[in-house]
């Protein structure tokens, strides 16, 4: 949809998905809408706009933000990866695997942000328990699979690391 | 034979989903020439409305089309119109749509909506559904009598209640005399969110032919396509509906919502197509909710736990639209005594406005809240009466043969078994009636169960359709109706195809978005009702093929069609699969050598009709459903009595679905259906001030269980007693999964400590409370053994 165009706008650069991308942005615009509406990132979805569903997650320098949560200007030059950037024609990535062997996918619109919360994990190169995985995405709802198999997909790869 | 039913097949959608290729409606936005529509809501629960000024509105640049109540005053539901597009003549509860207009931004029209004036003149509110049932001078909707209503219901003109469900059988009186015990209770559950993660959003394109074209997050898009074609007195084949990957529905996405008023937007933005996408706010106050519910039940028992009379009241708060919401007062009306076998039955269940948000279909339909009644009061007597739950239960249940509405209309004798659930739940649980004894005397530790049968609550004639095309290299298309929207039935369908046509399960396609222009009708998702009625129509379909098939081959190869199978791709006569044709040569024709052709492109076609009754207005008789699937669920609690809090240690599950044709599926919404019943019955409430403004609409006030809230262990069972006419014998099983936790969890309660909990949610705080005030005396005594460090 087009935003309103009166604002003074900036040039945004960031490393998306490991490729340079360049956009206008207005100064209030957050990160969940640029990615959405400019980058066409579309993996990323958003359930409250203001910080309480965690559904809008993608990595930002490697570390997992609430996209809504940011200002996109404050992205400058940043590394941002979501779905897309983990995901490469047919191979998907382990983790993606193990969420179609397990069954932690329903409706699907919790997924990008689990996936992308359980990459950070499985990246943290460290041996998680049950309630610490538990505990660990306990900040994004899933209203469909009861979690239990979200749980069981990140901790099976995360312990595949240290077999 | 089945290479593919019952085993535990990857979703068809699962990889398109993982890498975020998966559309839902809140992702279209490559419409060309799209605007931004927004409302203006009511901020008062009850008024008349004196006047709208827009003008200030239209002369900000970039707002089109501004609309009110009178463009449009059609009335609009499913089984009842009472519902207007935009206010017109008084509004009804806050948070009801009034004014809308479409622009070229989201933030023009945010800006032009803040400068639309409306003046109101206040009326007396009512939000207490009791009071609301008795009223007849505070009237949501004076002109109820007016309104269109499906013949399956019964309005009270004049009164607040929009259904009237009357379920009689046998002498109440009668019953409660040869009983030596009588228990009465009260009991009631909160209306809740669905709280669906995708928003509702609907896209709607008025053409200037006069054609509609809607994109939206739709359940059931050809019911959406029907009622927009009464909606604007147009031909349904003027109307195409697009429903793409649902974000969870769970009920709240069925019936029509906000269709109409996208398509009016667009249809006075000069044939503009405009996109509505609600906020979660606006989710919470704008959209349908899950009806409320108070209950007052009395029942007449034998010392030996034989159940003679039951009696009983539902009302319904249907919050100020009850389109949807008298069925689920019908549907709770001839369930209303549960899985059970009563001689004297007196139930009413009444559907009630109220000048709240309205309600809807939510997944349990009513009988989530009619077995919180029916199996904590169950509960009540058999403590009461010292007989052990299960056995009490199974001296009363239906047996297969038995039959529904109050056993005035027999179930098939394969209807499945409850007994069977009820026993299997109960193993797993009963190895702990001695408690094991907690390290802290405050902590409790206690086991609960309840029974209950649920059908897909739709009308007698309700239909499904399938068909299948076959393409050039022997692949085939499977189209149905139903609605994806996370609860896999369409993998359980290519699993039924490939079975059928005797193909590899990669060679079916089976689409995850609808289409109402290309795909095969149905009536609705809902109700668990397309596993078995869509299944069945993908079975004909399949045959329908077949016989096309054959019935070139059967040329070709000079044998009778009746000899052939189809296996492995290769279609051959029983027993001589060396004398094959593959599917490849014959699918879209076959050609003889000398280039003579026969048959042509296959597509076969397959319906499916429900097999039931009206009911009788007076007693409730009648075949209310094409099946009813029997479960029992069971927990196990730990609960802390300093504090209230409770940790689930176990959560067992038995369902008798006849046929589990995906297991992993199964037990997805086996998992995902009772942590979603958990936190309806632990947290979930929506919360009103005194002059009816709603106080959480967020999932920071309005709680929803985290991955932390989980229980520590799911134990399911699957008992499969085929019913003979589902497909491969199988019932439905998606709404079942929620619908024996409260009650359960309620049981616990008072299995671990002796506190009776009557009201849902049973928070920490709830708890904790009654322990004081039925137990006044446990928690000093505890804490005096705290002191003394025992
Ligand atoms: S959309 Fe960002 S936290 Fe909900
Ligand atoms: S799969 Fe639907 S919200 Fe998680």
């Amino acid at each position: 949809m087009i935003k309103e165009g009166t604002r003074p706008t900036k040039t945004l650069s960031v490393i998306l998905n490991g490729q340079k991308r360049v956009t206008e942005i207005q100064s209030n615009e957050t990160l969940l809408d640029v990615l959405r509406n400019k980058f066409q990132i579309k993996s990323v979805k958003a359930a409250c706009w203001v910080g309480d569903c965690g559904i809008c997650t993608v990595l930002l320098d490697e570390k997992p933000v609430k996209s809504c949560l940011v200002l996109a200007q404050e992205t400058m030059n940043c590394t941002i990866t979501t779905v897309e950037g983990i995901t490469h024609n047919d191979k998907l990535t382990e983790l993606q695997d193990a969420f179609i062997r397990h069954g932690a996918v329903q409706c699907g619109y919790c997924t990008g942000a689990f996936l992308i919360l359980g990459h950070y994990i499985i990246n943290q190169q460290q041996r998680f328990t049950f309630s610490e995985i538990q505990e660990m995405i306990n900040g994004i709802i899933c209203r469909c699979t009861g979690y239990l198999q979200i749980i069981e997909s990140i901790l099976e790869v995360n312990e595949k690391q240290f077999r | 034979m089945n290479n593919y039913v019952g085993k535990s097949v990857a979703r068809k959608d699962a990889k398109e989903k993982v890498s975020g290729l998966a559309e839902y409606a809140v992702d279209i936005d490559y419409i060309p020439n799209l605007l931004s529509g927004k409302f203006l809501t009511s901020p008062i629960a009850h008024a008349r409305i004196v006047s709208i000024d827009t003008t200030e509105a239209e002369k900000i640049p970039g707002v089109v089309a501004i609309v009110t109540g009178k463009d449009w005053p059609v009335k609009i539901g499913l089984y009842a119109g009472d519902r207007d597009i935009l206010a017109v003549e008084k509004v009804v509860w806050i948070g009801q749509p009034v004014v809308a207009l479409a622009a070229e931004s989201e933030i023009i029209a945010e800006k032009a909506l803040s400068l639309i004036k409306v003046e109101y003149q206040s009326l007396e509110p009512i939000f207490d559904p009791k009071k609301a049932m008795e009223s007849k001078d505070i009237l949501v909707h004076e002109k109820m009598v007016e309104y269109n209503h499906s013949p399956a219901f019964n309005p009270i003109p004049g009164t607040n209640i929009a259904n009237h469900f009357k379920l009689r059988k046998g002498d109440i009186e009668d019953g409660f005399n040869k009983a030596d015990e009588i228990f009465e209770n009260e009991f009631s559950m909160p209306q809740v969110s669905h709280a669906y993660l995708e928003p509702i959003v609907s896209i709607g394109h008025y053409r200037k032919d006069g054609s509609i074209e809607v994109w939206s997050s739709a359940q059931s898009p050809f019911t959406v396509r029907y009622l927009l074609g009464i909606t604007f007195a147009t031909p349904t084949s003027n109307i195409t509906v697009h429903s793409p990957f649902l974000g969870g529905g769970f009920g709240g996405k069925a019936g029509l919502n906000f269709e109409p008023l996208a398509v009016l937007l667009s249809r006075k933005a000069r044939n503009r197509p405009v996109k509505l996408m609600l906020t979660r706010e606006e989710n919470f106050r704008s959209a349908p909710i899950r009806v409320g519910m108070v209950a007052s039940i009395k029942t007449g028992v034998t010392k030996q736990g034989k159940i003679t009379a039951q009696q009983i009241k539902y009302i319904w708060d249907s919050g100020a639209c009850a389109d949807y919401a008298v069925n689920v007062g019908r549907a709770a009306g001839y369930v209303s005594i549960g899985p059970y076998d009563i001689e004297n039955i007196k139930s009413d269940s009444y559907t009630v406005y109220t000048n709240k948000p309205y309600a809807t279909a939510f997944r349990g339909f009513g009988h989530l809240e009619l077995h919180w009644v029916i199996e904590r009061q169950n509960e009540i007597i058999t403590k009461k009466l010292g007989i052990d739950p299960v056995a009490f239960r199974k001296l009363n249940t239906l047996k297969p043969g038995t039959g529904i509405t109050g056993n005035q209309h027999r179930l098939r004798e394969d209807a499945g078994s409850i007994d069977e659930c009820l026993d299997k739940v109960w193993i797993d649980l009963s190895p702990k009636k001695d408690k094991i004894k907690s390290f802290d005397p405050w902590i409790f530790r206690g086991i609960g169960i309840a029974g209950f049968m649920k059908g897909p609550a739709q009308p007698p004639n309700s239909a499904s359709s399938a068909y299948v095309k076959f393409n050039e290299d022997g692949s085939a298309l499977v189209s149905v109706g139903t609605s994806e929207m996370g609860q896999g039935t369409l993998t359980s369908l290519a699993q039924i195809a490939a079975d059928e046509l005797g193909l590899p399960f990669e060679k079916i396609k089976i689409r995850g978005d609808r289409d109402t222009d290309r795909d095969a009708y149905t009536w609705q998702t809902v109700g668990s009702r397309s596993l078995f009625m869509d299944g069945n129509a993908v079975k004909n379909a399949c045959i329908n093929a077949k016989e096309q098939i054959f019935e070139t081959v059967s040329q070709v190869l000079r044998v009778p069609k009746s000899d052939l199978t189809i296996k492995n791709e290769l279609v051959f006569p029983r027993g001589e699969p060396w004398k094959h044709l593959s599917l490849s040569e014959v699918v879209m024709g076959y050609m003889y050598p000398s280039g003579e052709s026969i048959g042509g492109p296959v597509i076969g076609h397959g319906t499916y009709m429900a097999k039931m009754t009206i009911l009788d207005a007076n007693t409730g008789a009648g075949n209310p459903a094409i099946f009813e699937t029997f479960g029992a669920q069971g927990v196990e609690i730990e609960l802390n009595a300093l504090t209230g809090e409770i940790t689930i240690l176990k959560l067992v599950s038995a369902f008798d679905i006849g046929k589990v044709i995906n297991p992993q599926l199964c037990e997805g919404q086996v998992i995902g259906g009772s942590v979603m019943a958990l936190s309806i019955a632990t947290s979930e409430k929506l919360q009103y001030s005194d002059k009816g403004d709603l106080l959480n609409p967020s999932f920071v006030d309005y709680i929803i269980s985290r991955s932390g809230d989980i229980p520590k262990e799911f134990i399911t069972h699957f008992v499969e007693n085929p019913q003979e006419d589902g497909p491969h014998g199988a019932r439905g099983i998606g709404e079942l999964t929620m619908i024996g936790v409260p009650a359960a969890l309620g049981n616990a309660i008072s299995d671990a400590i002796g506190v009776e909990i009557f009201d849902l949610p049973i928070t920490s705080e709830k708890i904790w409370s009654e322990i004081q005030k039925q137990k006044p005396t446990l928690i000093s005594n505890l804490k005096q053994k705290m002191m003394e460090g025992i």
